[in-house]
């Protein structure tokens, strides 16, 4: 039982790794954009932040530079969401500071096995 | 456990039809030539969205068509492709094959034209292989299996050298974890390694100084190793060689190093960093999908609004059922502000909760870019479309309903306002014509002006055509330049080469102005030869409300119109003339307008059926001015407007009912519908005469 | 009883029989009675939405007068129609036991809420299909096609209505479709 923070833009992927999560056991807040998500982080820790690359305001990978800079976030596991045409995003978002990826699309299932890398 | 995908079908449908609009009116207004690299995120995003969505969710033809189309846009995005005409015809193409794809998903069963879709697909992939050969590689097949075919081999386990850099905890990475994960694999042996821990005093908390040497003794392939590392392999030190000589090549002994090809991935050449997508704005564009949708998106701060609003009337409430407790005559004049308070709130109120209903305009106004550039592409025109007010509010019912009228003349202005380029060379404009579509409030309207510089309105040629059709008998009849402009709006004005039925929708500008009158509006031209047209609307803000004057007509209460109502009189019966037949007509001034009992029309029992003992009240319908026979007047107030048709049915000269303050329900009077009724009622009585 | 929200209705209901509210059997159905006349019709009870005492109605211009006019139902505008009116029968003064029944009416693709006159409520009975007999053939007065069948209860007779084809069909057709040929 964590709590997770899941950023995407696409509020049907959004509702879709929130239930996922949820259904898990897991306590889910949902951001729309970077920026919401920083907003929210400014104010609360997370277990886990799961957040999408391409959004407007502020895409995923700034998201998780600006994430890495506050205290509280430092070691916070951070899983970009990418296609498999974006290997240079994978790249990019370890370069921002994130913790792993995961491959769209993904179903549930994987979901759940991949977030179990990183929360044990 | 097993989630049901299907429950996010709806939200994918919504947010990729509204991802493809923001497409398309992006595309529009992309210059060609020029990569304005906002807008090529922000179409690529939406493209992007819809294909994540689409493969999630299982819906494999769309992913597909977006996948080309996004590698497109990716390329685009990265400079790596020229945005030209082409390109942009096919994307908007492209636009609306998804956008058929999409609503087929909302109805079970629905199909979408796949001859269609395939040959957008096609020339897709043919503009993405033919002038680009660089990138050929599939990403699809460059993606998960790439790393499989590495390493087939299968050893009785793995030596793993593990060395994490000093700042591989900061990405969030914990070697625990990983362990934890081989160990799902296989039995471990793991050997620590501390030789560069440093000391106490030394040691930063944050950094990793520890590496491992692990056994795993697993029968498993070398990729499902490195799969748990693949998160950090540049940022360790790792070696992955096969532990018991399985009869193997020396081939396994592949070292993956730091500065590595990550796993497995497509990585190209072209770093493109700076092109991270700089933040745009979001245009905040919500639309009602087809035809029927019925919720409605509020904005928080209306939603807020009300909530302030809820607040004070419960401070009202409770200040005059305080005041009620103890009331005494002299605290009179605090009742009396009390209860003007109370109706200052509930009037806020009112017009707040109408607000919620208001959208702007710009949800009409979005879908002329697309039908300007199509339309104009057809006609070889050149037209600026300028639109401005966008964001002036109205109903969302009357939106609904004037969208088909607005659309009618804005082909009308492309089609027959604006001239061809040669002729606007030949005539001194500049070749580009330009439409306006503006928008604002006026009192309690929202004006919606359609302008264009064309041609103007030729006043012979409608004259000579109003003739020719009947309508008029002599071009003498009509006196001012608004007159013959009305002509137009005639219904059986042949529309031939003058204003014309555009595109065989066979609806003439009769039905434009029939539409408005319906909404309670009305429509005006402006026009001047060689220098353009505007078409003005008029419309109320709303259909929920109207000012209204009530009538009564023995122990019945109707409700005019206060917009149709022209004066109110006593009747002076020397003015009163019966005409052959049995129709009554009043002299007002040079006016000679038929009289309408209403008792007689809607059967009801009058005080006096005596015209001198009761009033007259002058209204005006369909361009028609009538004289209303009712008792009396009683006040003038705002109604709120309730169907009868909801439970019952339509009723010829009624156009709703409303609730009045004591409960009881009003009819409110359809001018034009009534005119209507008793022109009807008169012909069949002159009829029955004549038999 | 769940389906009946009405609080009107449940004062009337307590003053029926309990019993047969709540005996619901399978196949069976619960009806609702009311007196017209004399005689003893009955409307399927998940249609009832109240049952309200009689109060006036403004009168609509120009329709059948049977169409007794429209009232205000909490803010909605509900047309009444009475029934001995509809079905020819003679007129009785409104009185203190004049009730309305306010159902809820559907056709092909909406549903209407309307109101019936009717000279009071009387019970609540629960039918099975085959205790439903088809109806022979009515004067004009009652034409045949409104009425879903007719059952024996304690000896007496019970004329169950179908009211989606009562209040759909001339009130609202006939006049429809002269709206549409304008």
């Amino acid at each position: 039982m964590a709590k997770i923070l899941a950023v995407d833009d696409s509020a049907s992927m959004r509702q879709m790794v929130a239930f996922t999560l949820k259904s898990a056991g897991h306590e889910v807040t949902e951001a729309v954009d970077g920026k919401n998500a920083l907003d929210i982080a400014k104010k609360q820790s997370f277990n886990l932040v799961i957040t999408d690359v391409n959004m407007p305001n502020m895409d995923g990978l700034t998201l998780t530079k600006e994430l890495r800079g506050l205290a509280n976030f430092k070691f916070t596991p951070i899983l970009i969401l990418t296609t498999e045409a974006g290997g240079d995003k994978k790249v990019q978002g370890k370069a921002a500071g994130a913790t792993g990826w995961l491959v769209k699309p993904f179903n549930p299932e994987q979901l759940l096995s991949t977030i179990k890398r990183v929360l044990g | 456990m097993s989630i049901d995908l299907s429950q996010f079908k709806q939200t994918f449908i919504e947010e990729s039809l509204e991802g493809l609009d923001i497409m398309e009116s992006t595309l529009l207004n992309l210059d060609v030539g020029e990569a304005d690299l906002e807008a090529i995120n922000t179409i690529f995003r939406a493209a992007h969205s819809i294909k994540g969505g689409s493969g999630t969710f299982g819906f494999n033809d769309i992913a597909s068509f977006t996948h080309v189309l996004e590698t497109l846009l990716d390329q685009t995005r990265a400079g790596e492709r020229d945005v030209t005409a082409p390109a942009i015809e096919l994307l908007l193409a492209s636009v609306d094959c998804l956008r058929e794809m999409i609503n087929a998903l909302q109805d079970e069963g629905a199909t979408y034209d796949e001859e269609q879709v395939a040959s957008v697909q096609e020339k897709l992939e043919i503009m993405l292989n033919g002038d680009k050969e660089s990138n050929t590689e599939s990403p699809a097949a460059a993606g998960s299996t790439a790393a499989s075919e590495k390493n087939p081999t299968t050893t009785s386990g793995w030596l793993i050298k593990f060395a994490p850099h000093p700042d591989m905890l900061r990405t969030g990475n914990d070697p625990v974890l990983m362990f934890r994960e081989l160990e799902g694999l296989g039995s471990l042996a793991v050997d620590v390694d501390t030789k560069v821990l440093p000391g106490f005093e030394n040691l930063l908390a944050e950094d990793a100084y520890l590496s491992w040497e692990i056994r795993l003794t697993a029968d498993v392939a070398k990729d499902q190793v490195e799969e748990i590392f693949s998160w950090v392999d540049d940022e360790c030190e790792l070696e992955i060689t096969a532990l018991a000589p399985a009869g193997d090549t020396a081939e396994d002994e592949v070292v993956v190093e730091p500065e590595p090809q990550p796993v497995n991935t497509d990585v190209k050449a072209t770093p493109e960093k700076k092109a991270a997508p700089a933040a745009t704005k979001k245009v905040a564009k919500k639309r009602s999908t087809s035809t029927e949708a019925t919720s409605i998106r509020v904005g928080t701060d209306k939603v807020d609004a009300l909530i302030n609003l809820v607040g004070e009337l419960v401070i009202t409430q409770s200040m005059l059922s305080q005041l009620g407790e103890e009331f005494d005559m002299g605290k009179i004049e605090k009742l009396r502000n009390g209860l003007a308070q109370l109706e200052r709130n509930t009037r806020e109120m009112q017009e707040n909760v109408l607000r919620i209903r208001m959208l702007p305009i710009s949800f009409s106004f979005n879908r002329f870019p697309r039908l300007v550039h199509d339309l104009t592409q057809k006609m070889g025109k050149k037209v600026d479309l300028k639109m401005s007010g966008e964001q002036t509010e109205l109903d969302k019912t009357v939106m609904e309903k004037i969208g088909d009228p607005l659309v009618h003349l804005v082909r009308n202005a492309l089609d027959h306002g604006i001239e061809s380029p040669e002729e606007r060379i030949a005539a001194g404009k500049d070749p580009v014509g330009t439409l306006l579509l503006n928008a604002y409030h006026k009192g309690g309207n929202i004006i919606i002006e359609i302008s264009d510089d064309g041609a103007g309105i030729n006043k012979q040629r409608v004259l000579d055509k109003a003739v020719q059709s009947g309508i008029i008998n002599s071009p003498d009849d009509i006196s001012d330049d608004a007159q013959v402009f009305d002509l137009i709006f005639a219904a059986g004005f042949s529309t031939a080469d003058v204003v014309s039925d555009v595109s065989g929708r066979g609806v003439g500008m009769d039905v434009v102005k029939k539409n408005i009158k319906a909404l309670g509006g009305a429509i005006e031209i402006t026009s001047q030869e060689g220098k353009g047209s505007t078409f003005s609307i008029r419309l109320p803000l709303t259909l929920a409300i109207l000012d209204g004057q009530l009538v009564r007509v023995g122990e019945e209460v109707y409700i005019i119109p206060l917009i149709s109502i022209v004066e109110s009189l006593q009747i002076d019966k020397k003015s009163v003339n019966r005409l052959a037949g049995c129709s009554e007509v009043y002299r007002l001034r040079d006016d000679y307008i038929s009289i309408i009992r209403l008792y007689s029309l809607f059967g009801a029992k009058p005080d006096s059926v005596d015209l001198e003992k009761g009033l007259l009240v002058v209204v005006e319908g369909d361009g028609q001015k009538v004289g209303l026979f009712v008792d009396d007047l009683l006040g003038q107030q705002q109604v709120v407007i309730k169907s009868l048709e909801s439970n019952f049915k339509q009723v010829d000269g009624v156009s709703g009912a409303t609730i009045l303050g004591d409960g009881t329900v009003a009819l409110i009077m359809d001018i034009g519908g009534l005119i209507d009724l008793s022109n009807t009622l008169q012909r069949d009585s002159s009829d029955g005469a004549v038999a | 009883m769940a389906q009946l929200p009405e609080e009107h209705f449940m004062d009337t209901a307590q003053r029926l029989d309990s019993d047969s509210i709540i005996a619901n059997g399978s196949g069976h159905e619960q009806y609702l009675t009311f007196m017209l006349a004399g005689e003893e019709y009955g409307v399927d009870i998940l249609r009832v939405q109240e049952i309200k005492g009689w109060d006036s109605a403004t009168r609509i211009p120009n329709t059948p007068d049977y169409v007794q006019g429209v009232i205000n139902l909490r803010g909605t505008i509900v047309p009444i129609i009475d029934l001995r009116m509809r079905f020819n029968l003679e007129k009785l003064e409104y009185g203190p036991t004049t009730v309305v029944v306010v159902l809820k009416v559907e056709s092909e693709n909406k549903h209407r809420t309307m109101g019936i006159v009717v000279d009071g409520v009387s019970d609540v009975y629960s039918i099975s299909a085959d205790e439903l007999k088809s109806a022979p053939e009515f004067g004009d007065d009652v034409n045949a096609e409104f009425v879903k069948g007719l059952a024996t209860i304690d000896e007496k007779m019970v004329i169950i209505l179908n009211i989606d084809k009562l209040l759909n069909s001339r009130e609202l057709n006939v006049l429809d479709s002269a709206a549409n040929e304008r």
